[in-house]
């Protein structure tokens, strides 16, 4: 298993493998704020968890495609369905890999980023921590899409479309609690639990849908 | 290579493909060191009977079982090999790289990855990334993968498509070899694959079996 892993974050970091494309495009969205909100530095810290949250939202969208689409198109998700392990842990597995190479960059780029929105360290931090904890939430979920539509050319934007409902609870409780790092009546902890409690439930049930998505694809 | 005698057998097998029966009825039976061709026309339904062989697709009708696997292979699915169309390679990552994840993933490890190079001539390729490679070294590299791991059924399909006429031979060895070792192998082709005394099984024909055995036959679709 540490082998798909180490492949996959491999595949993901080597040329094409879109992880970078991902923290460009975040960069990108993060930058665009500023300038279409103007230089109000109190509007801009208010609102910069939040903009680093859909950022980072959109840019775990974009780089769900390749997650199982390319293993579909060369074959090698029949030899993965055809191992002696449960086609849910390799799932798991692939999930995981995809967190690390593609996620966990913005994790890490999110607090850097977050001082053009003029944000004090405080928020910096806790935005930091909620993408964390939240992310692999958005990875799980997506992988539902992904899987839906691994076969399908162009189904990037499809997977993005289904699954983008589904992440709203991850967004409120993760934007919820980067703002109650900075002040607010709501206790810091509080919707950071909930936010834990939606990664922990979607990294059980998602690699159960998305396993029994693409039994359904090779049919 | 194989540890007891294995028995793979279909019993009255139907396939399907979007709800249309391609061939049905199909039976046949294969023991340890035995082999079995299957032939028919484009479309005819030879790629999807070695899916549904393999597992991965259902069967519309009918079973697929192998006896005598014991704790190690289970199912046909866990026994066997099987080499699709596709090559099931990462073109941004090297040869040897690919061949160690499958390697590693697939478990029951046989022989190493330069060890399945050296026995398919592609020695020299070894650090070079999968995506320089020609056609057929790609087909000889996915050939290679079913040397690294221990799996007494292998199922392959259009197997020799791409290569030239010494790598078909030197393939027709590996097969040989495996057969010899106790092994099972499904083919399709529609090229002679160089080995003898193989049983065959036309699908999309009438009534129709093999020269050397009475096996192995299937009917024609229904029209």
């Amino acid at each position: 298993m540490m082998a798909l892993f180490l492949r996959d974050v491999r595949l993901g970091l080597r040329s094409g493998g879109g992880a970078l494309i991902g923290l460009v495009f975040f960069l990108a969205v993060v930058t665009i704020v500023p300038f279409a909100i103007g230089p109000d530095l109190n509007l801009l810290s208010r609102i910069g968890p939040a903009v680093l949250w859909i950022a980072a939202l959109l840019a775990t969208l974009m780089g769900l495609d390749r997650l199982f689409q390319a293993d579909a198109e060369d074959g090698a998700l029949d030899l993965m369905r055809m191992g002696e392990r449960p086609l849910e842990l390799t799932v798991a597995i692939k999930c995981l890999a995809h967190w690390t190479a593609t996620c966990l960059p913005l994790v890490i780029a999110a607090p850097l980023f977050g001082l053009m929105l003029a944000m004090p360290p405080k928020a910096l931090g806790a935005t930091a921590l909620t993408l964390a904890i939240g992310t692999p939430a958005l990875t799980f979920i997506g992988a539902i899409g992904a899987a839906l539509t691994a076969t399908l050319r162009r189904g990037g934007l499809l997977a993005a479309i289904l699954v983008l409902p589904l992440c709203i609870p991850v967004l409120i409780f993760g934007v919820a609690a980067s703002a109650a790092a900075t002040g607010g009546t709501v206790p810091f902890a509080t919707p950071l639990m909930i936010l834990a409690a939606l990664t922990l439930f979607s990294m059980v049930i998602a690699p159960i849908a998305a396993a029994a998505a693409i039994r359904m694809l090779g049919e | 290579m194989v540890s007891g005698p294995l028995r793979l057998a279909a019993s009255d097998l139907a396939i399907a493909r979007g709800g249309i029966t391609l061939a049905a009825g199909i039976s046949f039976a294969l023991a340890s060191g035995e082999g079995l061709i299957v032939t028919g026309a484009n479309g005819a339904g030879k790629s999807t009977l070695l899916r549904v062989i393999a597992g991965l697709l259902g069967a519309a009708g009918g079973t697929v079982t192998l006896e005598g696997g014991g704790d190690s292979w289970p199912d046909v699915a866990a026994a066997s090999h099987y080499l699709g169309h596709q090559n099931a390679m990462k073109p941004a990552l090297t040869v040897a790289e690919n061949l160690a994840f499958w390697q590693s993933f697939n478990g029951a490890p046989a022989a190493t990855p330069d060890e399945a190079l050296e026995q398919t001539g592609l020695s020299h390729t070894r650090d070079l990334p999968y995506a320089y490679l020609s056609t057929g070294q790609k087909r000889r590299i996915s050939i290679a993968k079913l040397l690294l791991n221990e799996r007494p059924v292998w199922i392959l399909d259009e197997p020799t498509a791409g290569l030239d006429a010494r790598s078909s031979r030197d393939f027709a060895g590996l097969m040989g070899r495996h057969l010899a070792g106790g092994g099972i192998l499904i083919a399709a082709t529609h090229v002679p694959l160089g080995l003898d005394n193989l049983k065959t099984l036309e699908i999309g024909a009438p009534a129709n079996t093999g020269p050397d055995d009475g096996a192995a036959q299937t009917q024609a679709a229904a029209p």
